[in-house]
């Protein structure tokens, strides 16, 4: 049995089902308010939720049943007092010690917590980064919505940021820097390319197996790293991709030569290409690209995939790929993408997808 | 004292209350003796700006107020989401 934590425009849904059915509607969570990413730490079994109130601004809330009674987690905000509010929460990952959890926001920041979500910390030297007063946002805001841990040494990470490129820290998050050589953002003159800030990262995802590998969906463009994030390389151009644009990305984690994409049309035109919806999938790094549309969506169907809605579980063969659409609609496959099948319709705006 | 008022959430977060007397001489006083009250609350009306929150609309006696807005001992304050939403 599995069960997908789904993050809407209008609550948190928790479904449960199995690969190849349908998925029943087990829980709902935060009624009528916007979910932005939920997950559920497999080290402690804790669900975590980022809930961005239209009215009362964003938390996280915490609870051991989805179904049951949440808890608002505390330290989540900028220092008091000052010139800027957090906007919304993009992202919790879990980090590499006992308790430890990152939770990325608007604008551009990171949080941590040491006991399992329940207390939280500002990153202070990531908050004081004197470029900051230099820093863009992309359409959905400032947000901070990719940390990439190093399986075993808590001290590495890499952040994406949407519109302020790669951050790489080798001090568990004392000090930080830049790691963009090779991102072009063909959205800003040629002129200006070399010394911009703007570097609108939209999703990315380092290799547990081979950590120095990383892939990037970017803003028109996918990227590879093989060196834990400091140069990148085009993947997206002539190598069988519809298009280079879109959001999310996942990995296969038994395969450092695998990536999973959903291509949309254009920038300026936000879905799936010719109205027909298909994951695309490498295993040569992004040398090619198959496309992966047994059991989709293959005509009139114009979906656009958000960043956080493309979630997998297990490995290899069997590993299971689950996406949502603003549509409301949810796909999942049980072959690693060979086939999909529809495993719930008509939610609210999907947000995001995990399993939990 | 002035008196809140609070629909749900915000009183679930006020210990059950609907109805308040706090002090200060300023919405944001008010505002703040109720975080201090009622922990829980904090963040939920003011942000980190001590700010009202973009889409929550305060009134003294009937008028919009700011954070600013000068209190009596006898106004009366409510609490309301803005009617924006999607």
């Amino acid at each position: 049995m599995t069960e997908l934590l789904v993050g809407t425009k209008k609550g948190l849904f928790a479904l449960q089902g199995d690969a190849g059915s349908g998925f029943e509607i087990v829980a709902r969570a935060f009624a009528g308010e916007p979910v932005e990413f939920a997950i559920r730490d497999p080290r402690s079994g804790r669900y975590l939720a980022a809930v961005t109130s239209a009215f009362y601004g964003p938390k996280v809330f915490v609870t051991d049943d989805p179904a049951g009674e949440w808890e608002q987690a505390q330290g989540l905000e900028l220092p008091e007092g000052g010139e800027q509010a957090l906007k919304r929460l993009w992202s919790i990952v879990p980090g590499e010690e006992d308790g430890l959890l990152y939770a990325g926001g608007d604008p551009g920041v990171l949080f941590e917590t040491r006991d399992g979500g329940t207390t939280w910390e500002l990153n202070v030297p990531f908050w004081e980064q004197p470029t900051r007063p230099e820093w863009n946002p992309g359409a959905g805001g400032m947000c901070l919505h990719s940390i990439a841990t190093w399986p075993g040494d808590p001290s590495r990470l890499a952040l994406g940021i949407s519109a302020v490129g790669v951050w790489l820290s080798d001090d568990a998050g004392e000090t930080w820097r830049h790691g963009n050589e090779g991102l072009v953002p063909r959205y800003v003159p040629e002129e200006s390319r070399e010394d911009t800030l703007t570097l609108c990262v939209h999703n990315m995802h380092r290799h547990p197996t081979r950590p120095e590998r990383l892939f990037m969906q970017f803003h028109g463009g996918v990227y590879r790293s093989d060196d834990a994030g400091e140069t990148w390389v085009d993947i997206g151009t002539d190598t069988g991709l519809p298009s280079d644009f879109g959001f999310p990305l996942v990995i296969d984690p038994q395969d450092p030569d695998s990536a999973y994409v959903i291509p949309l049309t254009a920038d300026l035109d936000r879905v799936t290409p010719d109205g027909r919806v298909r994951v695309y999938e490498t295993r040569d790094a992004g040398a090619s690209w198959t496309a992966r549309g047994d059991g989709l969506p293959a005509e009139d169907a114009y979906l656009t995939i958000l960043r956080q809605a493309f979630g997998r579980e297990g490995a290899g063969e069997t590993m299971g790929l689950y996406f949502g659409a603003t549509s409301g609609d949810v796909f999942g496959s049980g072959d690693a993408g060979a086939t999909w099948f529809t495993a719930a319709t008509k939610l609210p705006p999907v947000h995001s997808v995990r399993v939990a | 004292m002035p008196v809140v008022r609070l629909r749900a959430p915000l009183s679930e977060l006020a210990g059950g209350r609907r109805e308040l007397e706090l002090e200060g001489g300023t919405v944001r006083d008010v505002l703040r003796t109720l975080e201090d009250e009622h922990p829980a609350i904090a963040g939920w009306i003011l942000d980190e700006r001590s700010t009202i929150r973009e889409h929550i609309n305060v009134f003294v006696n009937g008028e919009r107020g700011r954070e600013d807005t000068s209190l009596a001992a006898d106004d009366r304050i409510h609490v309301l989401p803005s009617i924006s939403g999607g």
